[in-house]
């Protein structure tokens, strides 16, 4: 039995950019007079592309026309790049700030996690900040009081209860606001990006927390960056980009179209002299075929060919692996094989072929950005431009239960009893 | 049962709308997070004296330091008259009054700009803030208060003539007007200083200004025939010579201007909660 509990009706939101000072007086004449006249609000103007940096003269719009609908028990994942309308989405549902257009209807207390520890007094003690941050998320005294030893111990600081938060490590004060967070008990939850603080056992807290809380029919909005999380956790998602809902479906969908969208459709970062430019490239199999999928243990090769466009001594060529949380995990260079590229001529094309062993990254999607360059400077450097995938396989991991995935590398080992 | 399955699709508990009515004020909301504004009045009094070595002592210094102030520059040197009352006694009651006046407005005056951080992350009745700053302010108007008794007494066992009425019963009407007032200017002054921020220095002079505008210093009987009708204009006058009589038994209460204070802070604290209410909901987009 599942029930609508958030529906988004043509929702936008529309900010204004700029400084808000002396251009704002006039605007607002403007505006009045328009609407006394009967005219349409001169500043608003309907239908136009709404990409972030195509402005509409000072206006922009943050979001556009977002219809959906969301079950209870469903934990949603809203999936988009920086600026494509996540945290303000969000900030609507929270009440923060109101749409500009449309409606949206809520069944159920919303409580958000959209950054914790707020209204969190550094003087206070860890107890008085429990009942005031309770408070602001809109618990009443009882509640909190019937709950505080479970936020206690979900936090792990019940020995510095007493003590003025200021005193705290930043984890603790982390752990401690999440935990009042957590123990909310409402009906809708918010999440948005806090699972990035915090050990890498309270994250396990955290989301166990969260999925218990969608296990009891509740339904949760998550945002994050970390696809990984977005992945484990939802079970439905939404795809944001300039500000428009791109896509609704299941959640592998949404994030497989979102990391498509990462490489295909956006244009790559691009920079360096050009005086020598990568012209080609690809990742391939032993068998020389186009992959864009490895299991761990296996070799592959990528061939790239570049072309100088000035005569150049000699250049580097690297590459960069990076995991879909931009972090950098692998680092390949021509010079680590004593292998050199010298002596190009103007207009000389090179090919070049390098083989990658034995792969142990963790199972996952990753990023591979092309360098190339020397000493004095890039000449071209390509960023996240081959987009794969690692695959569990049987080579290196012959557990029969899948890889834990907060490890980033696998280690093989041999065992033996002694 | 397909009836009963549309009531339950239409019984939403919220919808966010773009533009909330002016008039659609939800004050019953501000009621169920009562135990949000006790916390705050809380946190305000913790967080203000921790690590301070005299604590709250600094509640009675400030109008005890003002007042020898007073004494020495307007009873002294100035030698503004004080309708026979001992110097100490008569300013220290306008001074007690005033202060909570001017800290509820200069206080609940800013509250947009101090809490953006809170109010961008965090759904709660914007007007807990305020109305919470009032009720901590009070706490230290009672403390101030509950002082300056000490004093009345002090002067009474002295054999000075002054004498508390039975007006002092107005006592509790009269701070709740001037909670009102207080509370009325600062929300409307904290609703525009979202967008134009020059009022935020205006305040805190004009606070200032606006106390020579009372009889504080000086009682209504020293001011001249032609400015007397601007003096009592000031809604604060006839609250603080209303203060003044019940504590002190001079003069004789006016109820027609105490109504016009009445009258007045009604008003003033209905247009504020109209236009906070309004900027409430905006108003993250402007700051």
């Amino acid at each position: 039995m599942s029930d609508v509990v958030i529906k988004f009706e043509d929702v936008s939101k529309q900010y204004r950019l700029g400084v808000v000072g002396t251009g704002t007086l006039s605007h607002d004449l403007n505006r009045f007079f328009a609407k006394i006249a009967g005219k349409e609000d001169p500043t608003k103007k309907v239908g136009v592309s709404n990409k972030l940096n195509v402005r509409d003269g000072d206006y922009v719009w943050a979001l556009r026309d977002i219809n959906f609908s969301l079950n209870d028990g469903e934990v949603l994942g809203v999936v988009g790049k920086n600026g494509a309308g996540k945290s303000t989405l969000l900030k609507l549902l929270s009440r923060v700030t109101a749409p500009t257009t449309g409606e949206i209807k809520v069944k159920g207390r919303i409580a958000s996690l959209l950054e914790v520890g707020t209204g969190f007094h550094p003087e206070l003690t860890g107890k008085e900040n429990i009942y005031l941050n309770g408070a602001i998320l809109g618990m009443t005294k009882r509640e909190i009081k019937s709950k505080f030893d479970e936020i206690v111990e979900f936090s792990g600081v019940s020995k510095y209860v007493d003590t003025p938060v200021k005193r705290y490590s930043s984890g603790m004060y982390v752990r401690l606001a999440f935990a009042v967070a957590a123990h909310l008990e409402p009906e809708i939850l918010i999440v948005d990006e806090v699972l990035a603080v915090g050990d890498a056992e309270f994250q396990k807290k955290a989301i166990g927390k969260m999925q218990s809380v969608s296990k009891s029919g509740r339904t949760v909005l998550f945002v994050s960056h970390n696809l990984t999380a977005v992945e484990q956790l939802c079970t439905k998602g939404i795809l944001l980009q300039n500000g428009t809902l791109k896509m609704e479906g299941p959640i592998h969908d949404i994030t497989s179209a979102y990391k498509k969208a990462s490489v295909n459709e956006n244009e790559l970062k691009r920079s360096g002299t050009r005086h020598v430019e990568i012209r080609n490239y690809q990742m391939l199999n032993s068998l020389g075929q186009a992959i864009e999928e490895v299991f761990l243990g296996d070799n592959f090769y990528v061939d790239a060919s570049f072309a100088a466009r000035e005569a150049a001594d000699y250049t580097d060529f690297t590459l960069d692996i990076r995991n879909d949380a931009n972090e950098f995990i692998g680092h390949v260079t021509n010079a680590d094989d004593l292998f050199e590229i010298k002596n190009l001529a103007k207009d000389e094309l090179r090919r070049v072929r390098v083989e990658v062993k034995d792969m142990s990254f963790a199972p996952g999607t990753y990023y591979i950005s092309l360098w190339l360059g020397n000493k004095y400077g890039t000449f071209d450097y390509i960023e996240n431009c081959i987009r794969f995938t690692i695959k569990q396989g049987d080579q290196f991991i012959r557990r029969p239960f899948p890889f834990d995935k907060r490890a980033k590398t696998v280690l093989r080992s041999n065992w033996k009893e002694i | 049962m397909s009836t009963k399955k549309t009531d339950r699709f239409e019984s939403w508990s919220m919808v966010l709308r773009p533009k909330k009515s002016l008039f659609e004020v939800n004050l019953m909301e501000l009621w169920q997070y009562r135990d949000l504004i006790s916390m705050f009045v809380k946190r305000d009094f913790v967080a203000k004296f921790k690590q301070t070595i005299l604590g709250p002592l600094w509640f009675i210094i400030q109008p005890l330091l003002t007042t020898l102030m007073f004494v020495v520059v307007f009873g002294n040197i100035a030698g503004i008259p004080t309708d026979g009352i001992p110097q100490v006694l008569f300013y220290m009651t306008g001074i007690v009054g005033w202060n909570y006046f001017s800290t509820c407005l200069n206080d609940t005056s800013q509250t947009f700009i101090k809490n953006a951080s809170i109010f961008g992350k965090v759904y709660f009745p914007r007007l807990a803030m305020p109305v919470s700053i009032v009720i901590s302010n009070l706490v230290s108007f009672i403390i101030q208060f509950i002082f300056l008794l000490g004093f009345l007494v002090y002067f009474i066992l002295k054999g000075t003539d002054v004498m508390p009425g039975i007006e002092v019963l107005l006592i509790p009407f009269l701070v709740l007007l001037i909670a009102g007032l207080g509370l009325g200017f600062g929300i409307i002054i904290s609703s525009l200083t979202t967008k134009y921020r020059d009022l935020v220095h205006l305040v805190t002079f004009g606070v200032t200004l606006w106390m020579y505008a009372t009889p504080i210093i000086y009682p209504m009987s020293e001011i001249p025939e032609k400015y007397k009708a601007y003096v009592m204009a000031n809604p604060m006058t006839p609250i603080v010579e209303t203060f003044k009589t019940a504590l002190l038994g001079v003069g004789t209460v006016n109820y027609m201007s105490l109504l016009y204070s009445l009258g007045f802070t009604l008003a003033l604290l209905a247009i504020g909660i109209l236009i906070f209410n309004k900027v409430e909901r905006t108003f993250m987009d402007t700051v």
